[in-house]
């Protein structure tokens, strides 16, 4: 029995046993960590010592009695969660000597959960990217093949989770960027409803977009985390008060009249060997009695270009507070205050970022506002208001989670317009706020890829059920990468 | 619609960031890709649709009442900061 490929509720039994200690279980990642991590490059900084610390801590804590679901199970943390004392980059050189002064609320939610940080993962700069190659630290490569792309933002997050170098890791989804990651290396993402999980200390990028969330190897153990990391937060002012079920207990309800819709939009242009592994998901779900129902969403074809207004007006925003004055990158030697903030976001800021900043300071510019970012908010008001009306008839809306599996480190990093297109499924519920799962379904040419499911607004519980319903039927999540068993 | 390379120039200085000549280029190019596919928005009829601020709707930006709550972590906030002094932030001279 293999301790990196034990889930989360089987570790934890282990713990509790005493047939293995949180310390054993710490130094056992690490050591993939050390051996795995200079091939992959999913993380950025390595925090052994203090992960010792803490397993000791949680050893000390479970020896006294105490008992709980995370308690001495290590994770990794993407990089944009700000960790008090440890440097928090957020993929950027804007951030490379950022130590955090204090821990953002899904960390702080973890570590009283007993929960031991192994480091913090590699992502693109800014969470801005879908194949982890915008980061100043060098693109995370994907396990299943070291020269694909694992997906991105949260590409770290994916590949670690995928190589099994922790048993879980956070990521955040502002278009995608946990479910694209999660379904090219073959693993389990969660990004929730927006609010449901506190955006205090998570490094902003599209304030209405961004929403913390879970990469984790199952359904189940994603449940386990949720249950640790949603919730209201006063500290975070679009945080919403809305009661958190278990979402355990939830992973035992029979599919039997649960109806799916199937996204007419999605299936347009689809290449058919991934619109024949939806099909093949389909029919798992039909033989537990769900039933399915084509809906149609005629306003989802606009997402793309809704959200590359929405997110990069907000990111130009969120990102003029990098001004080299109170915090990360200065250049040197300015001649004066001008020269200062542009060299020093000249500088400290990657292409991406740059672009993106730019973007959005041009559809916010005087003479096209209204062309644009009003003209977006009405479209993103439309796609809302379809997915609204879809779940008046179905119970959730199934699709693909990316159009084709894991592509090649540098095949689309030329071509900002074609990277963006990865995202054509994903951005949807970012837009609407609605929560979404993606889980592995199969492979084609050898490369997981992904399931995704989308449910109404709060229905965390309903998504993750299904998707376990799915994955105690099916094998595809059990899937080790080659090299990384 | 495609952007000219003044309009980029002026983008970058609305936007404060220093960019080279090589990366000027480049976002004349990508910039204006960028813009034909947003572009595609014209064509959306949205009439009477009032805009979207917030994916939630009903939720709004709550207040907080107005008490004490963050203690004064000055200088761990300012072990951050590239250049202080005296316990302020040090810029190039501003007022000659």
């Amino acid at each position: 029995m293999l301790l990196h490929d034990l889930s989360i509720g089987e570790l934890a039994g282990c713990l509790v046993k005493h047939e293995i200690s949180s310390v054993q279980l710490t130094r056992h990642f690490l050591a993939r960590i050390e051996a795995l991590n200079p091939s992959l490059n999913a993380l950025i900084t390595v925090t052994a010592q203090q992960a010792l610390i803490d397993a000791h801590v949680a050893d000390t804590r479970r020896a006294a009695g105490e008992r709980a679901p995370l308690l001495g199970i290590p994770l990794i943390h993407k990089d944009i969660f700000c960790t008090d004392g440890v440097r928090t980059s957020c993929g950027s050189r804007m951030l490379d000597n950022f130590i955090a002064p204090y821990d953002a609320t899904v960390v702080a939610r973890l570590k009283l959960a007993g929960a031991i940080m192994l480091g913090k993962a590699n992502m693109d700069e800014f969470a801005m990217g879908s194949s982890n190659e915008t980061s100043y630290y060098g693109a995370v490569k994907n396990p299943w093949d070291i020269t694909k792309v694992p997906g991105g933002s949260s590409g770290g997050s994916a590949a670690a989770t995928a190589a099994r170098l922790a048993a879980f890791a956070t990521g955040t989804d502002t278009g995608g960027s946990i479910r694209q990651p999660a379904a090219l290396t073959g693993v389990t993402g969660v990004k929730p409803t927006y609010g449901r999980v506190s955006r205090y200390g998570m490094i902003a990028f599209a304030s209405s977009l961004d929403q913390a969330g879970v990469i984790a190897r199952s359904a189940a153990d994603a449940a386990v985390v949720l249950n640790a990391i949603a919730g209201y937060d006063p500290k975070d002012s679009t945080s919403v008060d809305v009661p958190v079920p278990d979402y355990t207990a939830a992973l035992r309800t029979p599919l039997k009249g649960l109806k799916i819709g199937l996204l007419k939009e999605f299936f347009a242009g689809l290449e058919p060997r991934n619109a024949a592994l939806i099909h093949d998901a389909l029919k798992v779900y039909s033989a537990m009695g769900a039933e399915t129902l084509e809906v149609s969403l005629p306003s989802l074809p606009l997402s793309v270009p809704t959200y590359y207004v929405v997110a990069p007006a907000e990111c130009s925003s969120n990102l003029s507070r990098y001004d080299g004055v109170r915090f990360g990158y200065r250049c040197e030697q300015p001649k004066d205050l001008m020269d200062l903030y542009k060299r020093s976001r000249g500088e400290g800021f990657g292409a991406e970022v740059k672009r993106r900043i730019m973007t959005g300071t041009y559809v916010l510019s005087a003479g096209y506002f209204d062309a644009y970012y009003l003209k977006a908010q009405k479209v993103r008001r439309l796609i809302t208001n379809e997915f609204l009306a879809a779940f008046q008839r179905v119970d959730l809306l199934i699709g693909p989670t990316t159009p084709t599996p894991a592509f090649a480190i540098g095949a689309k990093i030329d071509d900002p317009v074609t990277m963006y297109l990865n995202d054509i499924y994903t951005i949807g519920a970012n837009l609407a706020g609605l929560p979404g799962v993606s889980l592995p379904c199969g492979l084609i040419d050898q490369l997981p890829m992904g399931l995704q499911l989308i449910g109404p607004h709060f229905a965390e519980a309903q998504l993750l059920n299904a998707a376990h319903q799915f994955q105690l039927a099916t094998e595809w999540h059990r899937l080790v990468p080659r090299g990384y068993e | 619609m495609s952007l000219t390379r003044h309009d980029v120039e002026k983008i970058a200085h609305l936007a404060r960031l220093s960019i080279t000549e090589h990366e000027l280029q480049e976002f004349v190019t990508s910039l204006s890709s960028i813009v034909d596919l947003v572009d595609a928005l014209a064509r959306a009829s949205t009439e009477s649709v009032e805009p979207m601020a917030h994916p939630l709707e009903g939720q709004h930006q709550r207040l907080r009442s107005d008490v004490v709550s963050e203690t004064d972590q000055r200088d761990k906030y300012q072990a951050n900061a590239p250049s202080v002094q005296s316990g302020l932030y040090v810029v190039p001279r501003v007022i000659e």
